[in-house]
């Protein structure tokens, strides 16, 4: 069996400046892993460059076999890759609920019935109620404090039934109680079967919840393995410590 | 089937049906001459809230696809003598496909630099034209008009008609983006462009559709100009005024429904046919003031303030409700 994500030797430059230098990752279905690396190192260029809102200049980039390099973020959004923003981008001119129509329309259209308005906002509380925002339907995206709208960016992500989900820092900024609660609702995904790569700069929460850890510096992998294998790295430790 | 269905189709059969009643009742000329106007201005409106409201890019170039429509249907006629029908029908389609090409071109632009784009897209279309000896250049062409047809008294009142088809035509396709899909799609992706792509969201393609249905109404609107006119000149035909009053006139009256351009239309042009009088740029001083006004202080347009105080009736009413119940 193929595995579910493979990265080959991925490049990507901003007007010469290498973000992503020949990186190589590859993913099994069903794991849970801590993208981690200093501010810069990279991250969020490559959930950009895997969810196909960059276009890499050099290497490709399989989805359970298929090579989807080519393909617009929207269809890769169908094949089963979701993805949330490091900062929040809601549609903030719609209800919690009517967020969460979007994907329901436009990616599990043909799995859903969409002219049965209850079975959809049934579907809608279901996914609001996985990550502990059922009390917030009705509220506008704007009005939503941050760790609600951490919530909201989960919701909306596996709204659309993904395989595979990548969280760009769903905690920075919260406060602890928050961030353990965030950790349990990707626990609680993870176990439902979505595959799951978590950015995140809160070494606590990374070593509670990784199975593996990859760590970008300046646009390379470092070190990819066992959790405290990768943290007993030198070159990890001097990437983070600066020792 | 949704509220507000039933009374939506009954008021879209009765405008035309009352556009072609009216003239029995014997209403002088002049009403049904600036009648045609502001429902032309309802189309424009209405055209460029698809794009520019739901989808939040800024089209500066109404004139251009108006202009556009205008010229299509001039062309159809001088050369096969073609029936306003398929001058309009051919104006749409040249509108759609421009559309389209200046989509394509544009729309991978963000904000302000797509509202420019737009600008320059109008100027190249503008100086085509110009230099196009076939339609008279910049000194344009006098429209010889035919025999008034299906049964109405004069050109103004036939062209009335068919302009009220138009209004209607471009308030319902209007109202289904709206409630469709698409509309959902749209208001995405003027939230949030890349997370509406990454929710599945083609974003660039309902851009696309959104410019094509635009572009084809605002065409079809400048399609019975050279008739009602009986000249035609690219100056005037490509205003950019015809871009700023479409733009005010859908801010003020409101982005969010379907029904909040085509009410800025009917205020602003109507009222714009009383300051005529007065001075057009006193008219063009109001629409100026007022939009700032609305842009600062209710930036939903008269349909965030009517939905507001609706919103306190409701709540009004529960609040009522709730005291006497504690009584
Ligand atoms: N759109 C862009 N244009 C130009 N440079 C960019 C762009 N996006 C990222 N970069 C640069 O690429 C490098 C990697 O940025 P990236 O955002 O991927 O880092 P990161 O690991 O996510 O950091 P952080 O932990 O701060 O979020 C940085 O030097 C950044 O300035
Ligand atoms: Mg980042």
């Amino acid at each position: 069996m193929s595995a579910l994500l493979e990265v080959k030797n991925v490049t990507k430059r901003f007007f010469g400046f290498t973000a992503l230098g020949d990186v190589n990752v590859t993913i099994q279905a069903g794991d849970r892993i801590g993208l981690i690396g200093p501010n810069g190192s990279g991250k969020t260029t490559l959930i950009n460059c895997v969810s196909g809102v960059f276009k890499p200049e050099v290497g490709t980039i399989r989805f359970l076999g298929d090579d989807i390099s080519s393909l617009a973020p929207h269809r890769r959004a169908k094949k089963g890759l979701a993805r949330t923003f490091q900062i929040p981008r809601p549609f903030s001119s719609m209800s919690v609920e009517d967020n969460l129509m979007v994907p329901l329309e436009y990616v599990v259209h043909d799995l859903i019935d969409l002219t049965n308005e209850t079975a959809v906002y049934d579907e809608a509380r279901e996914l609001l109620r996985r990550v502990r925002l059922d009390d917030r339907k009705g509220a506008f995206a704007n009005d939503l404090s941050q760790v609600e709208l951490r919530k909201l960016e989960l919701a909306r992500a596996i709204a659309a039934r993904p395989q595979l989900l990548i969280c760009d820092e769903a905690m920075a900024g919260l406060a602890t109680k928050e961030v353990n609660e965030i950790l349990d609702i990707l626990l609680d995904l993870n176990a439902s079967g979505i595959t799951i790569v978590m950015v995140e700069h809160i070494m606590q929460a990374v070593m509670r919840f990784s199975k593996r850890i990859i760590c970008l510096s300046a646009g390379r992998v470092i070190s990819d393995g066992a959790p405290a294998e990768v943290m007993a790295h030198p070159d990890v430790r001097r990437a983070y410590l600066g020792s | 089937m949704k509220r507000g269905t039933i009374p939506f189709w009954v008021f879209a059969a009765l405008l035309p049906a009352a556009a072609y009643g009216l003239p029995i009742l014997g209403m002088n000329e002049y009403y049904f001459y600036i009648s045609y106007i502001v429902l032309q201005y309802v189309v424009l409106a209405t055209a460029w809230n698809i794009l520019g409201g739901y989808a939040g890019y800024v089209n500066f170039g109404t004139g251009a696809f108006f202009g556009a429509g205008a010229y299509a249907a001039l062309v159809v006629m001088l050369l096969f003598e073609a029936p306003l029908v398929v001058q309009i029908a051919v104006a749409a389609l040249v509108g759609a496909l421009m559309g389209l090409g200046a989509g394509l071109l544009t729309l991978r632009l963000k904000g302000i630099f797509f509202s420019i784009a737009t600008i320059a897209v109008a100027i190249i279309i503008e100086t085509f034209v110009l230099n196009w000896r076939f339609v008279g250049g910049a000194t344009g062409v006098q429209i010889i008009r035919g025999p008034v047809t299906y049964g109405f008294e004069t050109h103004t009142r036939m062209l009335f008609f068919v302009m009220s088809v138009l209004a209607v035509a471009s308030l319902v396709i209007a109202r289904y983006i709206e409630t469709s899909w698409l509309g959902r799609g749209l208001q995405a992706l003027r939230d949030a462009e890349v997370a509406a792509e990454c929710s599945g969201v083609p974003t660039l393609r309902l851009k696309l559709i959104a410019c094509a249905v635009s572009g084809a109404l605002m065409a079809a609107a400048g399609a019975p100009l050279p008739l009602y006119s009986s000249f035609v000149e690219p100056h005037s035909v490509f205003s950019l005024n015809y871009s700023v009053m479409a733009l005010s006139m859908a801010v003020i009256g409101g982005m969010a429904r379907w029904w909040g351009p085509a009410l800025g239309a009917v205020l602003i042009a109507s009222s714009q046919q009383f300051a005529a009088f007065a001075s057009p740029e006193f008219h063009l001083l109001i629409v100026g003031l007022l939009l700032i006004f609305v842009v600062i202080a209710a930036p939903g347009g008269l349909v965030g303030v009517i939905q507001w105080v609706g919103n306190w009736r409701v709540s009004r009413k529960e609040i009522n409700r709730s005291a006497s119940v504690v009584k």
